[in-house]
Order: structure tokens, then sequence, then C-alpha cells
């Protein structure tokens, strides 16, 4: 019954049904606690996810304190020094990486195996992986609050309610750049094809967008490259990030956020059921 | 038909008409543009924007809040303007190139730098009459009075000197040797120093008033600038005497002092080219003037944070409140 995969082709059977709320609840807990003590377990992630954003914040953005120059655009009302303007983007930067880490751990999961147990369970696959991604965002979270806990005594400081108002739109932008990843994974077969993904997803993502200059300023630079940061979804988690720390809500962000959450989250689904994606083209593989 | 569009006129001119006649308006000169932009304190947004002479650039306000004195640097005279009107009634005879002026306490007389002429002019509002020239170092700029009116502070940017002028005799008394281009001189509120800012030397000089002789030098250090990029000008001090600020001009930013200890607390990131300072009269807040970046900065005092940022005309470079 199982395949190459590890996938047990379920019963689609009434049995499904019987699950109660509470049932559904001890699954997601189940999976949560899961994600949640292999982050403990690995205690090397958790510093180099705060590593990471904080080199930007301590070396790349002391250094162009001054060249940048001062600006004011929304949601800013005064001049904020590049740190402030770069923190938002450094928690997008956080949640990017998370979201392909997570992705990394799917693969990783198939390769050893560890999917079968997960898979396995009578639960309909599109709420595993769901469960998955909320668990992953939940992680995500708590490394961004850490790393903005840091930056606070850098002297990057928001209005004190922003960091709650805030939590939503990282929440959002957790569930898109993670949905994105685990497509991701359906498509990346071995382990050592993450590279491709820092190469081709991670490092375009983050730098052609509003994370590291305003787009009037990529603007100036190159016309081209100021389109391309306005197709980047993660443009708009920055900015979504970016005005929920000043208590505003930034539409046109919320709603491409919301749109690509979706779009992501269903093809990873369709990519994920064995009837569909990630069986056929599994078992395509395994003919050659 | 015709009463009600006469109402709806009537409204829509109304909050205009308030405009002026609130108490906490900001007037900003605006150097180049020859311009005072009017901005209203609470909602921090700009009311109006008034014409004036050539360079307009010194400015302060009777206690009363009903006429505004501004040097038309250029024009050789010091402007009066209406804040119910927002017109120029009349003129004072102040002396070629006017800088800066202070009111004295009673609100009677204005001590005018004359920049090019190496004079402190003496004016006596009512009558707009000149009452005395009162010869100083080369090229006067900073006027400070003390909060009882009996002392004047003339700095001069050449010289590099603070001269103390007795207000009754209009006679130098003490002169004192500051750093590289005295720009500004600004008293305690109990009148016992003077803190008078250096351009170029890049140092605020504390002088205590009953010695007058130094005795404090603040310094500024910011990270990543240079020392030539930090040239402090205008200062003000709170009223309970326990912090300043100072517009350190390049460096884009507010210097915070404890008035105590002398040390620098804090840098408050403005616009560019930061020159002059204002408290609102609550205390609450102080505005800075950016001259390049065409801004005014409201900080609040409670924080020390900048609050917001509006444009004005071109080069703002002295701001006045209205008192209550």
């Amino acid at each position: 019954m199982t395949d190459i995969a590890g996938n047990v082709p379920l019963p689609r059977s009434s049995a499904r049904k019987r699950f109660g709320l509470m049932q559904y609840l001890v699954c997601l807990k189940g999976i949560l606690i899961r994600e949640g003590l292999r982050y403990l377990n690995q205690r090397e992630r958790f510093i180099s996810s705060l590593v990471r954003p904080l080199l930007w914040l301590f070396i790349f953005a002391a250094g162009f304190r001054q060249v940048l120059g001062v600006s004011i655009i929304p949601p800013y009302q005064t001049y904020v020094l590049y740190e402030v303007y770069i923190t938002p983007g450094l928690c997008g930067m956080i949640l990017l990486f998370s979201g392909m880490q997570s992705s990394l751990s799917m693969v990783y999961d198939r390769e050893m195996g560890n999917m079968r147990t997960l898979l396995v369970s009578p639960f309909p696959r599109w709420f595993l992986l769901v469960a998955k991604l909320l668990a992953g965002v939940a992680v995500s979270i708590t490394q961004v609050y850490a790393f903005l806990f840091i930056a606070w005594f850098w002297g990057v400081k928001a209005p004190p309610i922003g960091y709650l108002l805030t939590l939503p739109a990282l929440f959002l932008a957790g569930m898109m750049l993670g949905a994105l990843g685990m497509l991701l994974s359906s498509v990346v077969k071995q382990l050592e094809n993450f590279a491709g993904i820092m190469n081709f997803v991670i490092f375009p993502m983050y730098f052609a967008s509003s994370a590291l200059y305003p787009l009037w300023r990529v603007q100036e630079a190159s016309p081209l490259l100021y389109k391309i940061c306005q197709l980047n979804p993660f443009t708009y988690a920055v900015e979504l990030i970016r005005f929920a720390f000043y208590g505003q809500v930034e539409w046109t962000s919320l709603a491409v956020v919301c749109g690509f959450t979706l779009a992501f989250m269903t093809g990873a689904i369709i990519a994920y059921d064995p009837s569909r994606g990630l069986t056929i083209r599994k078992q395509e593989g395994g003919n050659t | 038909m015709r009463r009600t569009l006469r109402l709806l006129a009537a409204t829509a001119a109304l909050p205009f008409l308030a405009g002026p006649s609130l108490a906490n308006m900001v007037y900003v000169s605006n150097e180049k543009d020859n311009t005072v932009t009017v901005v209203d304190s609470k909602s921090m947004e700009v009311v109006k924007t008034l014409e004036v002479g050539q360079r307009p650039r010194g400015i302060t306000i009777s206690q009363d809040g009903k006429f505004v004195y501004v040097c038309a640097s250029d024009d050789d005279t010091v402007e009066i303007i209406d804040t119910a009107s927002g017109e120029i009634v009349g003129s004072l005879p102040s002396g070629p190139d006017p800088e800066l002026f202070v009111l004295s306490p009673d609100g009677k007389k204005l001590y005018i730098a004359n920049e090019d002429d190496n004079l402190v002019t003496v004016i006596d509002i009512e009558s707009k009459n000149v009452i005395a020239e009162i010869p100083v170092g080369v090229e006067p700029e900073g006027m400070g009075v003390s909060p009882d009116g009996k002392t004047i502070v003339n700095t001069s940017e050449t010289t590099n000197m603070a001269h103390f002028i007795n207000t009754d005799t209009h006679e130098i008394t003490d002169n004192v040797l500051v750093d590289s281009r005295p720009r500004f001189a600004q008293f305690k509120p109990d009148g016992s120093e003077v803190w008078v800012s250096a351009e170029v030397g890049g140092t605020v000089s504390v002088i205590d008033n009953a010695k007058r002789e130094v005795t404090h030098k603040i310094t500024f250090e910011i990270q990543g600038l240079r020392s030539e990029q930090i040239q402090p000008v205008g200062i003000r001090i709170t009223a309970d005497g326990k912090k300043a600020y100072v517009a350190l001009g390049p460096a884009n930013r507010v210097a915070v002092v404890n008035a105590e200890t002398y040390e620098v607390e804090k840098y408050i990131l403005v616009g560019q080219r930061v020159w002059q300072l204002a408290f609102t009269p609550d205390g609450k807040n102080i505005i800075s003037t950016n001259g390049l970046s065409n801004d005014i900065t409201f900080i609040d005092t409670a924080t020390d944070e900048p609050i917001k940022s509006v444009t004005v005309g071109q080069l703002p470079w002295g701001v006045v409140v209205a008192p209550n």
C-alpha cells in the first residue's frame, strides 16, 4: 500500500467524518509540539535564525546609516535611521528563511521516511499540511520577536502597541512564505537541491523587494528592477509588517499577501495530494 | 438658495478664521522663498503661508501673541505681522542686515544684531525709534536676554566673543572668549548661566552669569559623523532648567543635554541642517527648523522622540510659537 515516497493512499472512507473538533485539535497540538521540540532541540538553528538578521542590522545597516540619507515615506511621519527602515524587512527575512527551512525539513522528512508517520494519519491531507504550516509559522514568529527584542536595545524602537499590532501581519506573511516553502518542497526531490532554493528563491525575493531600500529609490536606480519589486510578493509582506508596526493597515499589501497565501496553499495541497501531485511525479521518477 | 450658499461659505471659512486666533500657531521664517509658514502645533499641519520681505531669518512674537516680528535681512528692516490678519502692518528701523534679535522680557524693547555694521541696535517697539546703537565685535549674531531684563548677551562670529551688555547703560560690561564662530546665546530660566553655541568650534560654552567666565564646555560626538559636520547653532533650555536642546546644523540632529550635569543624553534625528528651535508654550514639544530638507520636526520633550516632520517653505531658518 505504501508507495516509494512513503505516502499511504488514504481510503476516502466515511471514517474521516467521524473526527470531531477535539480530535483535530489534538492532531494540531501534536504537530505543533513536534515542531516546537524540534526547534528547541536544534539550538544552532535558533541561534542562526537570530544571527542572520542581527548581522544585517549591526553591520550592513550601520554602514549604510549615513549613505542612504534621510527621507520620509509612509508610514513614517519623520526621518528614521536606516536601521529602523530595514527592521521590517529583516522580520520578513526571518519568515522567509524559516518558511524555506520548513520546506527543507519536509524534504528531509521524506528522505528519512518520517513523513510516512505524518501522512499515514487518518486526518485529511490538507489539514495535516495546514497544521504543519501553522506550527512552522508559530516557531518563526517567536524568532521574529526574539530579534525585535535584541533590536530594541540597539535603539530600533517602534511604538509599543506596534509590537502587538504587527503580530497578525507577521502571521499572514509567515503563512504566505511558509506555504510557498511547502509548495517548493513538493518539487525539490533531494536535500542537496536546497542550495538551489537559496539562490533562486530566497536571495532574489529578498533583494528585489522593499526590504532594503524604499521603492522610490529602486525606481531611481532602475525602472525594470522597480517593476520586478512590484511583482514580488515578498515586497507586500514587508510593507504589511512595516505599516502594522505603526498601527496602520496597508490594504493592497493585505490583499496581495492573502491572495498569494491562498494560491500557494492550494498549490501545496494539490502537490501533496496522493492521487495527483507528488505521488504521480514520484512514480514517474521511479520508472526512469 | 443664496442663504444656504452663504451659510456654506461661512462654514467653510470657519477653520481659516479660527486658525490664527488659536493660541499655538507656529511661525517659521523661510529664508529662500521670502515667506513665513504658519503651522498648527496640535494638528501639525500647515495652516497658511505669508509673504514677507527678502531673506527672512530671525523671528519672534509679542507677549500677547498679536504681532510677529521678522528680520527681513536683505531689506534691512524688521517687519511686523498682524497675526490675526496675516498682513504686514508695519516695520521697525533695524539697521542694516538684521539677522537675529531678542525681545526684552517686558516686551517693550527689541535688541537686534546687525551683522554687517558690528552693532547691536536697541529699538523701542511702541515709538518705533532707535534708542541706542552699541558697538560690539565683528559680525554680531547671537542675542540672549537675561530673565530679569538687565543684561543682554551678544555673540560676535569673527571676534569669537560673548559680549555682556548692561541694558540700562547700553554699555558692554564683560567680554568672554568662546570657541570659533559663536552663533547663539541662551540664558537659563533662572538667569544663572548663559549657554553660547560655537558653530565651527563645535561646542557649547556654559558661562556663569555672576562670574562671567566659562565654567563648562559641552562637546558632541555622533557615531559615523565627522566632527566638522557637528555645528551647534540654536539652543533652548526647558522652563525647569533641567534639560537643554541644541540644534547641530549639518549633523541633522538635535542634542539633548542634561543641564545639571552637562552630559549629552541623546541625539534626535531630524531633517537636514537643523538650525533653530522653539518650545510650544506647554513645553510638551520642541520644534526644529531643518533648512536643507525644507521642513520642521516636532519632538516630544517627554520621550525625546521625533513625532512628525512637516514640509514648510524653502530653507526654513527661524521658528517661534504663539503664546497661550
